[in-house]
């Protein structure tokens, strides 16, 4: 019983990472790509958390530490949408070209 | 039985919730999607012993970091934006292979090595011996401000130069 629960959660987090690696490909929004970052590093999470109930509660604390890395990236990175939000008037990431020569 | 049952349910609310984030045209709507699958995820944290884990996801995940995304949508104004921004067919095709690829590699990759890892019943006796005496929080706490006191001050650090970058990034330049 356990041993299914496990094993569907393994499965379900290798789906939503590539759920998210698949978003990240196909959408153009900028905020929509961090959005699917984000549900990548939830699939991790979810991976560890799986393999905390036999490998011990460290791998607790690192998911603890993957969402407060994630916090910090999301508000750096939202800041930059916003900072290029104002200068171009959209968040389209084809249309960026200010690192491009 | 029973946790079988809402293990199913959390399942396809999260994947459901995942392929319906990528496929859905308004950013809002997007992260409401979003938030569905994180509170799934949640609960299937609930369903392995990681009770203090779930309730971080809900309060800090859904409750913070999607509502300042929400926040960056409202304040760009994208809530309504009616053009398709999702790529052709050909990106969709490269997209739907490599996730594909990505979800067959990775998918056998941990559940092949999980399943020798989790099979073991001695890891998950102690992990239950601990939650019985320390409690859900005690058993991160310990580990937290003993063996890891140091990556949690850095992870401070870390959160204060995020705040100071956001600032200065988002700031207005006077003119």
């Amino acid at each position: 019983m356990n041993l299914d629960i496990e094993t569907g959660s393994l499965a379900l987090s290798a789906f939503l990472f590539a759920v998210g690696a698949a978003g990240v490909l196909v959408r153009r929004n900028a905020i929509i790509m961090f959005m699917c970052v984000e549900l990548m590093l939830n699939a991790v999470n979810l991976t560890l958390v799986v393999f905390s109930r036999s490998l011990g509660f460290e791998a607790q604390v690192l998911v603890f530490f993957v969402m407060a890395v994630a916090a910090a990236e999301a508000a750096v990175g939202l800041a930059i949408i916003i900072a290029i939000f104002r200068h171009y008037e959209l968040v389209d990431v084809d249309r960026f070209n200010l690192l491009r020569w | 039985m029973i946790e079988t049952f809402f293990f199913l349910l959390f399942a396809v609310m999260a994947a459901v919730g995942a392929v319906m984030m990528i496929g859905s045209r308004n950013p809002v709507a997007s992260l409401m999607y979003l938030v569905l699958a994180f509170f799934a995820l949640s609960g299937i944290f609930v369903l392995l012993d990681a009770h203090f884990l779930a309730a971080v996801q809900v309060i800090v995940y859904t409750g913070a970091i999607l509502v300042l995304f929400l926040f960056v949508i409202m304040l760009l104004n994208l809530g309504h934006r009616e053009e398709v921004d999702v790529r052709g067919l050909a990106a969709r095709l490269v997209a739907l292979v490599a996730g594909a690829g990505l979800f067959a590699f990775v998918g056998a990759l941990v559940t092949r090595g999980g399943r020798a890892t989790i099979a073991g019943d001695a890891g998950r006796q102690m992990v239950e011996a601990l939650l019985a005496s320390r409690g859900a929080v005690g058993a991160v706490a310990e580990p937290l401000f003993t063996s890891y006191l140091v990556p949690f001050e850095v992870t401070s650090l870390l959160l204060l130069v995020a705040i100071v970058g956001a600032i200065v990034l988002a700031r207005r330049r006077a003119p």
